[in-house]
């Protein structure tokens, strides 16, 4: 996007489209680290020899 | 596999894990056409360049009622057919519901600062999605509040369904009264009075963003199976020390 074929606005342009990529940037690391942590729980439950009532381990996600 | 399958969390995992990295890739792909068909897209003859927060904008304000509307779903399944993952959806969609009104909101707000004067205005199209924000973030806090999940699940789900009466006053607010809010002007009786230069980036991002929220919510009911199963997990082993030590 060239900022000088913007207008008289491009600062309310830009902040937008900035403002909107952080946040969709911020939701996606959110839950990306979120799958993280829990997957690193389970594999401290599975550690500890805590299985599921099905007897499959507990890192077994599928 | 049939839709019934999809009852089982174990099932579900399995399917988001084949479809995960597609619904990704597909969302790349289709935001990098829209981001170029807005960049692209000609200056509008009375708002200029500021026509291009319109293809954020919108997107994300249909978003923030359509996901309201899949929790809505979501809570019958809750509450008449207890759907396993009835609730899983609609705890995993509340935040990703809640991004996106704050967005549509701002973005609003940067908007209308250059063509109505103003960056807010307590008319009744603003008012009524701050409203739906303000559920939201409620609604995420009951959440947290409530510690029995099929408790929280069961005031979550009928909170959901009494906020789905804002999204009729949210969508006829620009006819039911005079707001600064422009009337629809794509989704109305008549087809869009919008021209092609605008329609065609304004659509590409709409489906963009539908796939992002797609996406998202796969990903993080699949972060909420995998939280259920860690505090399923935890009780067993409190449960389990317990009796050795009885």
């Amino acid at each position: 996007m060239n900022a000088m074929s913007l207008g008289p606005y491009a600062w309310f342009i830009v902040t937008s489209y900035l403002l909107v990529t952080v946040v969709v940037l911020i939701l996606i690391a959110w839950i990306a680290i979120d799958y993280r942590r829990q997957k690193q729980r389970l594999h401290e439950l599975d550690a500890l020899g805590v299985a599921r009532r099905s007897g499959r381990s507990a890192v077994d996600i599928g | 596999m049939t839709l019934i399958d999809l009852a089982n969390p174990t099932k579900f995992l399995n399917l988001t894990a084949r479809l995960l990295p597609w619904l990704a890739g597909a969302t790349a792909v289709l935001l990098l056409i829209g981001l170029y068909e807005s960049a692209t897209a000609p200056d509008d003859y009375q708002q200029g360049a500021t026509v291009k927060i319109m293809f954020i904008h919108v997107p994300n304000a249909w978003l923030s009622m359509l996901v309201w509307g899949v929790m809505s779903v979501a809570a019958l399944g809750t509450l008449v057919w207890r759907h396993p993952l009835a609730d899983v959806a609609a705890k995993a969609a509340a935040p990703i519901g809640a991004a996106f009104t704050f967005l549509a909101l701002v973005t609003g707000s940067l908007w209308g600062r250059p063509m109505w004067g103003t960056y807010w205005e307590w008319d009744a199209r603003l008012t009524s999605v701050l409203i739906l924000f303000l559920m939201y973030l409620g609604l995420m806090a009951l959440w947290r509040a409530v510690e029995d999940p099929s408790r929280a699940a069961r005031a979550a789900a009928v909170l959901t369904l009494v906020g789905a009466i804002n999204l009729p006053i949210i969508k006829f607010s620009v006819d039911w009264w005079n707001t600064l809010h422009q009337p629809a002007s794509v989704f109305r009786m008549g087809g869009p009075t919008l021209d092609r230069a605008f329609l065609i980036p304004l659509l590409v991002m709409a489906v963009a963003f539908s796939l992002l929220f797609v996406t998202l919510l796969l990903a993080a009911m699949r972060n909420e199976i995998l939280r259920r199963r860690v505090r399923a997990l935890q009780m067993m082993q409190v449960a389990q020390a317990g009796r050795r030590s009885a």
